[in-house]
């Protein structure tokens, strides 16, 4: 059995920056387990640029920001098992892992950092009539297969979902000489960033259906084609708007779930709306020196956003396991109010003497709103907000000494005003 | 000439839509602040996009490897530019941040790779 201070699950954005965190603290004996050959996770596949513009100030593509990581972790002697895969964590700490090298591994940590990511909805949770025609896929599966393996799936696309995955897969198959027909969304609106939408879609000429749906896939061997149709204000197609279109490649881009199985086998508590774990201000779990960060704890739109998370976490555990962190806990869960669909973290360590930010959704489109956090029925802040997008996540800061003054019976509510 | 355009200048995205000749930008409106006009202006005038794509290698460890153009790229060039990429093969060991094709078409933007083969 080996023995570490930290072992972190996952080698992408989220783990490199908890580790590379841990260590600059001064955890000494430190390891990342990933799952695949190299450390970067799904930013290895993620050619295009946009990322870095908070962190780093620069737009950089999705392999030039991990690599910025990567080369932080090799000057450390931070331990690196690439292949590895983790099989169970039990409650008092112990990992068990396999890969080819060391076949079966036992490794006893003081803490761990879960960062598994999330993996794409699939085709199976949308109830879609149809064969199980070849040509039927994620978005990020193709992805893969364009921007890795190097071939492309298909020559005629229809995109179902239009979340930032799809909506960057219809400019990369058009680039790369596909005709990409209609992104459908079944949603009034789209998930995506406006400037994917612009740049994605309108650039190109692609059109983006709202309140549109496939409900059947055609072909047996090879796809076919797909029917179409408008749903209603309950998302159900309306009968008479079907449309038939020509494709031989459906994308799928409907949705981001956690990969919490390793987490739930803990034990540990899960929130029903982000489907990742319930966390603390420095994102520790409810099982004592496991902490959680990235989309494994919550789907984020920015990977700068999964940095500045991940650090917090790498901290939450480097003073956990120095025996650093506050000796006394008073936890205040917080609330969502009007219009907030999940905050992150779920409750609050009153006792940390830091300012802590919280991280949340909104459930629709707002404009002209504000953001107000009230604090034991006190507004402590009411900011402004042009827009607010279920797709873009926004953040609001507890100040320190608000938390100080703060008990038990003490309440946190995030709401937007109209 | 009449153009409606969506600003990315910032998340709002505000519907905007130019009028423009041969001359120019006429007007632009439906923009709430000044770098929504910017925007509008630069997309008539000379628009231009990042190219972010994947050019063939020999003997790495995927048969592709990521590059993207270092600065912007005029919008019309973007399928020549991918035509360019597209007849490369470059030969393994490639580095980030390596020139793949210098200068791409005369338009001043090399394209570089962003990922080590």
């Amino acid at each position: 059995m080996l023995n570490y201070d930290l072992v972190v699950v996952g080698g992408g954005p989220a783990g490199m920056a908890a580790a590379l965190k841990a260590k600059e603290c001064g955890v000494e004996k430190i390891i990342i387990l990933e799952r695949a050959q190299t450390l970067g996770g799904i930013l290895e596949q993620c050619i295009h640029t946009g990322f870095g513009l908070h962190y780093f100030g620069e737009e950089l593509s999705g392999p030039e920001y991990a690599d910025r990581f990567i080369v932080e972790v090799e000057k450390t002697d931070i331990d690196v098992k690439c292949d590895t895969m983790v099989l169970d964590i039990s409650e008092c700490n112990l990992v068990t892992a396999v890969n080819k090298i060391d076949g079966f591994l036992k490794i006893q940590a003081k803490a761990v950092v879960l960062a598994m990511g999330c993996r794409e909805r699939p085709r199976g949770a949308l109830e879609m009539a149809g064969t199980r025609a070849s040509g039927i896929m994620t978005a990020g599966t193709a992805q893969k297969y364009v921007n890795l393996d190097g071939y492309m799936p298909g020559k005629k696309v229809v995109i179902l979902g239009s979340g930032d995955i799809g909506l960057i897969m219809a400019r990369r198959m058009t680039l790369e000489g596909a005709e990409v027909k209609v992104v459908c969304e079944i949603m009034p609106y789209s998930g995506g960033l406006t400037r994917n939408i612009v740049q994605c879609l309108d650039d190109f000429g692609i059109p983006l259906r709202l309140s549109t749906t496939v409900i059947e896939t055609h072909g047996t061997q090879r796809l076919e084609g797909v029917t179409i149709a408008k749903v209603d204000d309950r998302l159900q197609p309306i009968p008479g708007t079907e449309e038939y279109i020509e494709c031989d490649t459906l994308m799928l881009s409907v949705g981001l779930i956690p990969e919490n199985e390793l987490t739930k086998n803990v034990g540990i508590a899960i929130d029903r709306v982000t489907n990742g774990a319930v966390v603390d201000e420095m994102r520790q779990t409810d099982h004592q020196g496991i902490f959680a960060c990235g989309n494994v704890l919550h789907v984020h739109d920015l990977v700068d956003y999964v940095t500045l998370e991940s650090q917090l976490a790498g901290q939450g555990a480097a003073e956990y396991i120095l025996g650093t962190a506050p000796k006394e806990t008073v936890y205040v869960n917080t609330v969502t109010g009007n219009g907030v669909r999940y905050l992150v973290p779920q409750r609050v360590n009153v006792k940390n003497p830091n300012d802590v930010k919280l991280y949340f959704r909104v459930g629709r489109i707002f404009k002209n709103a504000r953001v107000v956090l009230e604090c034991d029925g006190k507004t402590i802040s009411s900011k402004k907000k042009v827009k607010l997008a279920p797709g873009e996540m926004e953040n609001v800061v507890i100040p320190a000494d608000v938390l100080a003054a703060m008990d038990e019976n003490s309440s946190i509510t995030v709401r937007v005003e109209e | 000439m009449k153009r409606d355009l969506t600003c990315v200048a910032c998340p709002l995205g505000c519907a905007i839509t130019v009028e423009y000749d041969e001359t120019g930008v006429l007007s632009v409106t439906g923009n709430t602040c000044k770098r929504g006009d910017a925007y509008a202006r630069s997309e008539i005038v000379n628009p231009t996009r990042s190219l972010a794509t994947s050019v063939k290698v020999n003997g790495g460890i995927y048969p592709v490897v990521p590059v993207k153009s270092n600065k912007p790229i005029p919008k019309s060039m973007i399928f020549d530019c991918m035509k360019a990429i597209n007849s490369v093969t470059v030969e393994a060991p490639v580095k980030l941040g390596q020139v793949i094709i210098p200068n791409i078409l005369g338009t001043g933007a090399d394209i570089v790779a962003t990922n080590h083969d």
